[in-house]
């Protein structure tokens, strides 16, 4: 019996401790259907609809993904923020990704080029002169001891 | 730029650009069949099963064969549609003695809204569900409400992209209902 009550309990406890679906939560990552814009920033009639469903399923204890589901059987796919990942809302996926592959290449390309490129002659060290300096510097020198 | 990557990269932009072309283009409505009645033709209208708005099962328009269809796109959340929805009604009752009935499409919301809509508004007319605009799409529809006339050919004969009135099923409708099977 003891076991039975403290399970009960600790079920009890899970359940409070779980987050309830908020609208805010599922609104940012639906589309208003008709007006084609995020559902939090939409002001048109079917928006309300949308919102509406939404309290309705939340009312109803549904969790954040069970909403969403609830929203394409509603109205269709299109309904989610974010694309498929077929047809032509592919490309949303592949085209980022292909353009950090290349800014990647890129990378490694102007790495290797530059790891190439021969390091310029050694200059001369601060207060060394190079000999032909020295040769002049000497001469001037005789010529002022003269 | 280097001439080793100046055409590679031309191409890959010019991909882009032609990417970003297609999908402005392909989100655009249809506007084939408005230029096509503007030019006197009639168009053969898609047929599509779709589920029947809560009576259950599947129905298109080729069950209507032989007869005048006002074929009406609606929402119960759009206002115009709520507006015109009693002409609707008293076209179809007065439509339906002469080989002619209104066929509803309810799209994109859930089918016991449009139902609510439905019981509400008193509408005895077959309506059905085009949940994902797949069917619509097809007839280049944009907005709501929208409406076809299809002859007893199955071919769509005139248009209102926008609310209809009376004078505008007089001007069309007359004609097709008379017109022979």
């Amino acid at each position: 019996m003891r076991v039975l009550l403290a399970l009960v309990l600790v079920l009890g406890l899970t359940a409070a401790a779980e987050p309830k679906t908020t609208l805010p939560d599922v609104e940012d990552e639906v589309m208003c259907v008709e007006c084609r814009t995020g559902l939090n920033v939409s002001t048109a009639p079917v928006a309300d609809q949308e919102r509406a469903f939404i309290r309705e399923k939340i009312a109803e204890g549904l969790t954040k993904q069970q909403i969403k589901d609830a929203l394409v059987e509603a109205y269709g796919p299109d309904v989610l923020a974010t694309p498929e990942a077929k047809g032509f809302d592919l490309s949303a996926w592949l085209i980022p990704g292909a353009l950090v592959a290349a800014f990647a290449a890129g990378v490694v390309l102007i790495a290797r080029r530059w790891r190439r490129t021969p390091a310029p002659a050694a200059a001369p060290q601060a207060g060394e002169l190079d000999p032909a300096d020295a040769r002049r510097l000497d001469a001037e020198l005789a010529a002022f001891d003269k | 730029m280097r001439p080793r990557l100046y055409w590679p990269i031309t191409l890959a932009a010019a991909a882009l650009v032609a990417l970003l072309t297609y999908g402005v283009a392909s989100v655009g409505p249809d506007t084939s069949l408005d230029q096509a009645l503007r030019d006197g033709k009639r168009v053969e209208a898609p047929v599509k099963d779709l589920p029947r708005l809560g009576t259950g099962g599947t129905a298109s328009l080729a069950d209507e064969k032989g007869k005048v269809v006002v074929l009406n796109v609606w929402a119960s959340w759009c206002g115009p549609c709520q507006t015109e929805m009693p002409l609707l009604q008293r076209t179809h009752e007065k439509i339906s003695r002469q080989g002619g009935l209104v066929l509803g499409i309810d799209m994109q919301e859930p089918a016991e809204r449009g139902l609510a809509f439905v019981d509400k508004k008193g509408i005895t007319f077959p309506n059905l569900r085009d949940r994902d605009r797949d069917y619509v799409r097809k007839l280049g529809v944009s907005g709501y409400p929208e409406t076809f006339l299809i002859d007893r050919q199955g071919r769509i004969a005139a248009l209102q992209r926008g609310p209809i009135d009376q004078k505008w099923l007089d001007e069309h409708l007359r004609r097709l209902l008379e017109e022979p099977a």
